[in-house]
């Protein structure tokens, strides 16, 4: 029995391990983000904790002079239309391709397949050019369009869900005199709402967490997103590490919030998103 | 009441009305039929193709070319991009800096393995530690680079933590190739440990409690259990996860690139792609790099997929 405690003990001491290793440079930075430009300069220790513990002047720095409002409202803005954008053509395609017996209908299943395989991270080297030919380029709809265009993943939750919806309420809905657009917006759509649920998340979450593309898409000071914009503390407070932090904070306190309240369906999300 | 059985009564009929339906439709009814699924398709359709697949044929095509994404002359130069790919030394380098994060890797799944396992059985604040462990994997990749410069810095977190137990350096953590790529496979192994944990934690707990109980009653201990139950129980997730992490590793962009811009060695394929396509204006070069990248992750994938035929991806 004191061999099974001793293991017992050596779990649980990893556990608090590897907390610590996760809460630690996440805590230290917290803290840094209330410390005056004199404490980080001088004091040196990254442990000790700030004088004032209600000093939000960096937060004031970072969200004034460093743009962080702008850039949440440019984040918001994407947000809300790419994946309310996502989650219609997700369902649309699933409903199309589900319902319905058409000419090519393998072909398009192999397209949206095959496409699925696709990283984008190759392909920007090309898409970039396309994105500058229609006339996309630092405007703000470069990304929504490509993250609208190029999530097969939200297709595939969406298809996985339509699936299970008994065709015979379609049937009894057409007898009623329903067309197609009736039958997707009045019944499959309000019967996929765990499936939004799921797309939302794991597409909002990535969406906000996003750098590259509106990195490259969107060049322009204000056109920053939280990503880039925060990026740019790198130049002008290089060595101000309390606004850095105080900026790295604000990107991530929301994460946070959003993470204590819908623990839940985020676990479940992630889960149906990656083993699809 | 009456209204349920009213509609299971329609259900009843629906077939056979069905199949009189087409013989009465009046011909404009049929062509609208044909037409219907398309115009659910046509946007998403419309954006498939203008940005996954048109992407990938000028890719191609740019390869065999010198462009420079700018002017409107381009000439045909044949396989010489790719012959430059592979035999200029600095540009082949990248590959090396990828072993880092396949190692990385490597360590990320055996250590996620492992907390799924100890966390699927009942332990105080579980709940607390899945949380922990998860939550990384949700933060800002700036946010975490930007965390992490000031770990590694000189007198930063790292410094400070290893002074506490008597170690004092002044070690430059991000300063030699070795040091440097050791440390951003570090910080990559800190932001996706907690996505694989979660998927392999779902996989063992969907396995049935019967099977440990009766295992139990054989005179398993814990280790039998993990070898003969849960590794075979999660071995489509297991697998999925090596391939993401293969092509991941190949992929790696945001940590480096964030932390130290591809400097002191630390230059990963996608950073140099896209210095080469963007600022070095090689558009020709970098399409060649970007399509031997697709390559091999398309490679990879197929080569999981004969290992495990996935069943889930019956779509037609």
């Amino acid at each position: 029995m004191t061999r099974r405690a001793v293991a017992r003990t050596l779990v649980y001491l990893s556990l608090v391990l590897a907390a610590v290793v996760v809460l630690l440079p996440l805590g230290v930075v917290f803290l840094t983000s209330l410390k005056t430009e004199n404490e980080t300069a001088n004091d040196g220790g990254a442990l000790t904790l700030p004088r004032d513990p209600l000093n939000f002047d960096n937060y004031v720095t970072a969200f004034q002079d460093g743009g962080m409002l702008a850039a949440f409202g440019n984040t918001a803005f994407i947000l809300l239309i790419s994946v309310g954008g996502t989650v219609l053509i997700g369902s649309m395609t699933a409903y199309a391709i589900d319902r319905f017996t058409f000419r090519f209908r393998k072909l398009v299943v192999a397209l949206f397949l095959i496409a699925a395989l696709v990283p984008g991270v190759t392909t920007q080297v090309a898409t970039f050019q396309i994105v500058h030919s229609v006339g996309l380029f630092d405007t703000r709809w470069a990304p929504i369009a490509l993250y609208m265009g190029t999530d097969i993943v939200s297709i595939y939750i969406f298809l996985q869900f339509v699936r299970s919806i008994p065709i015979s309420l379609d049937e009894a809905a057409r007898l009623d005199g329903a067309n197609a657009f009736t039958i997707y917006r009045r019944i499959i759509f309000p019967l996929l709402k765990p499936a939004i649920a799921t797309v939302v998340i794991v597409k909002g979450i990535a969406v906000y967490n996003d750098f590259y593309i509106p990195f490259l898409y969107m060049p322009s000071q204000d056109l920053g997103v939280i990503s880039t914009s925060l990026f740019r503390f790198k130049g002008p407070y290089a060595a101000h590490w309390e606004t850095i932090s105080a900026g790295a904070v604000l990107v991530i306190l929301p994460t946070l919030i959003v993470f204590l309240v819908l623990q839940k369906y985020i676990y479940n999300g992630f889960m149906r998103g990656a083993t699809r | 009441m009456t209204d349920t059985t009213e509609k299971a009564d329609f259900r009843a009929v629906a077939p056979a009305l069905k199949s009189a339906a087409p013989r009465r439709a009046p011909r404009r009814a049929r062509t609208w039929r044909l037409v219907t699924p398309w115009l659910f398709l046509l946007a998403p359709l419309a954006l498939l193709i203008t940005f996954t697949y048109a992407p990938i044929a000028n890719m191609v095509a740019y390869s065999f070319t010198d462009w420079d994404g700018v002017s409107p002359e381009l000439h045909y130069t044949g396989a010489e991009n790719y012959e430059e790919l592979f035999t200029r030394e600095d540009l082949f380098q990248v590959f090396w800096v990828s072993g880092y994060y396949l190692a990385a890797s490597a360590v990320q799944i055996v250590a996620a393995l492992y907390f799924a396992t100890v966390l699927s059985f009942n332990l105080r604040f579980r709940n607390f530690f899945k949380g922990v462990l998860f939550f990384p994997s949700l933060v800002n990749g700036v946010a975490i680079g930007f965390v992490f410069l000031y770990f590694f810095q000189d007198g930063g977190t790292l410094d400070t933590v290893l002074g506490l137990f008597g170690y004092d350096t002044d070690h430059a953590w991000l300063g030699t190739p070795f040091s440097a790529n050791t440390s951003l496979a570090g910080v990559s192994i800190w932001r996706y440990l907690g996505m694989n944990f979660v998927l392999f934690l779902g996989a063992i707990q969907s396995i049935p409690g019967e099977l440990y109980e009766a295992s139990e009653l054989d005179g398993a201990n814990r280790w039998h259990q993990f070898r003969y139950i849960i590794l075979p129980g999660i071995k489509p997730v297991l697998t999925l996860t090596v391939i993401l992490s293969v092509s991941g590793s190949l992929s790696a962009f945001e940590i480096p690139y964030i932390m130290t811009g591809g400097a002191t060695g630390t230059e990963t394929f996608v950073i140099q792609t896209v210095k080469l396509a963007f600022q070095f204006n090689k558009t020709g070069l970098a399409s060649a790099a970007a399509v031997v990248l697709l390559l091999i992750i398309l490679l990879v994938t197929w080569v999981q997929r004969r290992l495990v035929p996935d069943d889930r991806v019956d779509l037609v």
